[in-house]
């Protein structure tokens, strides 16, 4: 028992006295339930919806003040037609619209009967479901309002259409962000132990000693794991199309370009915690427990960004699977083509340089 | 060829002084040996040299470059073997000797003349993993690697260290033909009989040179007579020279112990002690003056330091 | 002339490695209070021979008992029983003296007050008295590799192994280690030791040269040099290890 003691204390002396490691290991469990608990909501707000009001009357007014009012959506008013609203919906502009036909008020006077066009953004299931779930509230409110009174029952239906995703699959929403988890994970994992390895191990030593450029190591150490990475691609897609049912609407060779920009993104973002790590301990530590939190809370597809407090808000546009979200989701489900995602793809291209090039800056040819 | 000028280095920000006040120059086609224990700070110095750390002061130029500002010219130039094996395990032997005369530009045919007599004692295993490798082969691989691109100057930081006598002598051996070549050959090593095979030799610890001369020279400037005592019961025999003459320093050489009589001048000291050692009841009594090697001058320096 | 007590028998002590014969059917016998030096070239089969010594390999054939115990059945009481010390594992260097000799006093079960005394003693006798509270990272090779041998002596074992202790180490140093050595012995530990410096063989009393597997010689430094017509140790190891076909 005394010999047990013995280790029990020798361990605690070794792993309090590794100050980095300590770090780490609470602060950064520190970090994120912080930013969990603030971030962490299920709940929607500030939705953008659009209302397209053909009727303008009193009862649509009615209904589309009672929208405004609610905290759950931000009402743009707006008369589209069917070709802007798409393209609305495609690139992500709004989640939601709800259409009033043109003789609404009149349908309800004469034929006690109206319908309201709902149409949601389907591509993330649980919000259209949430979101139409609260407009059929506030539309059903209104109903028993109408029926107080003696008389005929009126009677408003709302049609719902969920675009993209009719079946409201799972899948949609998660397939593009798994890939985007699994692709940034992988990258990042793989070369964050390459550089500080041959530190470790000392063949950075005679490395060094030679003519050599830090851009050959830098690009040499990314080039294989590019195309690993793409064998992974294309394992993803194959199995969400043929095992989960959920085919490409858009352009695979777009895709497959959009996720080749995203795997270089995280492959020089796995250089540089290479380069700036002391110890692959640390490596594996920054790229898994450093990367994996942010990129799930991050990227939108567990938890709605727009929820989150501002402050979050913009510290997800730092975060690369954020766009590379939105790209995926763009593409597979919504069959948006480059037009509609030139934006996130600068962005990525822009992390990708900034990146690239503080590697190549705190590369270091000594030794300490 | 090689010119050092008041190195000094520290590490931890000042706490420890690995290298102190160092200056010494090795000339072209030399072979220079910096002889010192673990500790003594060949490897910072060894490092300085091939540009990988900046001294904190001092000046120093290899091939006529400044370590610190010229260091890609002398990176391209010399050849560096460090302490410890430094070439890809999971790379062959051949692949490991090709990657790195591409790097330096050149190909393995190119110069293959110069490490061709130690590259055919492993060329059998050519196809193996360094990582798979003795420990005799390895070192042999990374002396290949640091002499395919045919460095003007070649460091090889403690390359026999853990290695046994006879391929060490072996070593030495290929370091000797690979002199006449004409490449400038700087090597550390803890080892004292190794120190006679070099031309140049300085004596190094705790940062500091105690002593730069040829072997010879250094032999020759050990300042007293020293003997060699010998006799039945040598650990009894080490005890009571200690007592003999407080201020005499005796220890243990191999089967023999040196005593070292300074300031013993016109005394007959192999008779003297001769007879007290016969008093004390020891047989077989050998007293042998005899020239004094690299490592009684090293402890001779050591122990005058601490005194 | 007293009689000699064996505490290691070794009798045709072999071990493979799939078709590589690393140890082959060694026979030798060390005796109590001896200093035997365990000598070969690298890949002789020296480390091999060791680790099988000290309970942490099981032979392919032959028998041998360590201190009494049997080295297929009783390793854990062998372990209970020896000292080791090597040069690439010693100490944890981010522990301090002191706390480096109380756990590995912990570890071979030496009581509280035991510990306390020995403990004392050892710093006093090595001149560690400002040094208990660094981290033996810190400190010199030398300084720490002699704290190294005193702690792997600290519960007094029967048989101390050690491999290639003074590795590297100032000549001066070098000669203090072999002093702690001698003591130890006078003592009644017996030391076993590999080394690369073959003036250290001479310190032994009989020294045993191990070529592909096989010990090629056995005796005293002054019998194996006498066997050998040579002058120093040196020359016979040259001898036998030029004729190795192993290794390097």
């Amino acid at each position: 028992m005394r010999q047990f003691i013995a280790f029990v204390k020798k361990e605690f002396f070794h792993v309090l006295r590794d100050r980095r490691t300590l770090l780490i290991l609470f602060g950064m469990p520190l970090a994120q339930i912080l930013i969990f608990g603030f971030a962490l909501t299920n709940e929607i707000k500030n939705a953008q919806v659009v209302v397209i009001d053909h009727a303008r009357d009193d009862a649509s007014r009615h209904i589309i003040n009672r929208l405004a009012a609610s905290s759950y959506f931000e009402v743009r008013e707006n008369v589209m037609d069917k070709n802007r609203m798409e393209a609305a919906f495609k690139e992500g502009h709004i989640k939601l619209a709800v259409v009033f036909p043109a003789r609404f008020q009149s349908d309800l006077n004469h034929q006690n009967y109206a319908q309201i066009q709902v149409i949601a953004d389907a591509s993330d299931p649980n919000g259209a479901t949430t979101l139409t779930a609260y407009v059929s509230s506030i539309i059903q409110d209104y109903q028993t309002e109408l029926n107080k009174g003696n008389g005929l029952p009126y009677r408003i239906t709302p049609e719902v259409r969920m675009l993209y995703n009719p079946q409201l699959k799972g899948a949609p929403n998660f397939v593009p962000g798994v890939m985007a988890l699994v692709l940034m994970l992988i990258s990042v994992m793989m070369t964050a132990i390459s550089i500080v390895r041959e530190k470790e191990t000392g063949t950075m030593e005679v490395l060094l000693v030679s003519p050599f450029k830090p851009m050959w190591v830098i690009l040499a150490k990314a080039l294989p794991y590019l195309l690993l990475s793409l064998v992974n691609v294309l394992s993803i897609l194959s199995m969400s199309i043929w095992v989960l049912d959920l085919p490409v609407a858009g352009s695979w060779l777009l895709l497959f370009a959009e996720s080749t920009l995203f795997i270089i993104t995280c492959l020089t973002l796995g250089i540089f915690i290479s380069i700036k790590a002391k110890s692959q301990q640390v490596a594996m530590l920054i790229s898994l427990m450093g990367m994996l939190l942010p990129t799930m809370m991050f990227s939108g597809f567990m938890f709605p960004i727009e929820n989150m407090p501002v402050p979050l808000q913009i510290f997800a546009n730092i975060v690369p699977a954020k766009w590379f979200y939105i790209i995926v989701k763009s593409i597979m489900i919504k069959g948006v083509g480059l037009e509609g995602i030139w934006r996130e793809t600068l962005t990525l291209c822009g992390i990708t340089l900034f990146f690239f090039v503080i590697s190549l800056k705190s590369f270091k040819i000594r030794l300490e | 060829m090689v010119r050092l000028k008041n190195i000094t280095k520290t590490y931890n920000h000042g706490a420890v002084k690995a290298v102190d006040d160092v200056s010494f120059s090795v000339e072209k086609g030399e072979l220079f040996g910096l002889i010192g224990p673990d500790g003594a700070g060949k490897s910072s110095i060894f490092r300085m040299l091939t540009t990988l750390l900046i001294p904190d002061k001092g000046s120093a130029t290899v091939a006529g470059h400044d370590i610190v500002n010229d260091y890609k010219l002398i990176r391209s130039k010399v050849g560096y073997m460090p302490g410890r094996f430094s070439l890809y395990p999971d790379l062959s032997i051949e692949e490991n000797l090709d990657f790195f005369a591409t790097v330096f530009n050149t190909t393995v045919k190119e110069n293959y003349h110069l490490i061709e007599d130690i590259y055919v004692q492993i060329a059998p295993f050519h196809k193996r993993r360094a990582g798979r490798l003795s420990g005799g082969m390895k070192q042999k691989l990374a002396l290949c690697c640091a002499l395919i691109h045919k460095p003007t100057v070649l460091f090889l930081d403690e390359p026999t260290t853990g290695v046994d006598p006879v391929s060490r002598r072996e070593f030495w051996e290929m370091l000797k033909r690979l002199r006449q070549q004409g490449i400038t050959i700087l090597v550390s090593t803890p080892y004292m009989d190794e120190a006679s095979l070099c031309d140049r030799i300085a004596l190094i610890q705790h940062g500091r040179i105690l002593s730069i001369d040829t072997p010879q020279g250094i032999a020759a400037a050990y300042p007293n007579s020293l003997y060699a005592v010998k006799a039945t019961d040598m650990p009894r025999l080490i005890r009571v020279l200690s007592t003999y003459y407080p201020h005499m320093h005796s220890y243990l050489f191999g089967e023999v112990i040196h005593l070292d009589a300074r300031g013993m001048g016109g005394y007959n000291l192999p008779d003297e002690l001769t007879q007290f050692l016969t008093a004390e009841g020891f047989a077989d009594i050998e007293v042998k003056p005899i020239a004094p090697t690299i490592e009684d001058c090293f402890i001779n320096m050591l122990v005058r330091h601490d005194t | 002339m007293t009689l000699k007590e064996p505490v290691i028998t070794v009798e045709n002590l072999t071990k493979r490695f799939g078709d590589f014969i690393a140890t082959n059917a060694i026979t030798f016998d060390v005796y109590k209070g001896e200093i035997f030096g365990f000598l070969g070239a690298n890949g002789a089969g020296k480390t091999t021979a060791m680790r099988m010594l000290c309970g942490l390999s099981v032979p392919s054939s032959g028998r041998a008992t360590v201190a009494g115990f049997d080295i297929y059945r009783q390793t854990e009481q062998i372990k209970r029983h020896i000292g080791y010390m090597s040069q690439k594992f010693s100490l944890y260097e981010d522990l301090t003296v002191a706390e480096n000799i109380r756990f590995f006093g912990g570890i071979y079960g030496l009581s509280n007050h035991q510990l306390q005394s020995k403990s004392e003693a050892l710093i006093e006798r090595l001149g560690l008295q400002a040094e208990r509270g660094k981290l033996v990272g810190e400190l010199p090779l030398g300084w720490k590799q002699k704290l190294a041998f005193s702690v792997s002596i600290l519960h007094e074992p029967r048989i101390v192994f050690l491999d290639e202790p003074t590795g590297g180490v100032d000549p001066v140093t070098r000669r203090q280690f072999w002093a702690l050595i001698y003591d130890a012995a006078a003592s009644g530990i017996t030391v076993f030791v590999t080394t690369h410096y073959m003036d250290e063989a001479e310190y032994c009393n009989r020294v045993s040269i191990m070529v592909d597997g096989c010990i090629n010689a056995l005796g005293t430094p002054s019998e194996l040099k006498q066997q050998f017509n040579e002058p120093s140790m040196d020359g016979v190891f040259y001898q036998l290890a030029r004729r190795a076909k192993r290794g390097d």
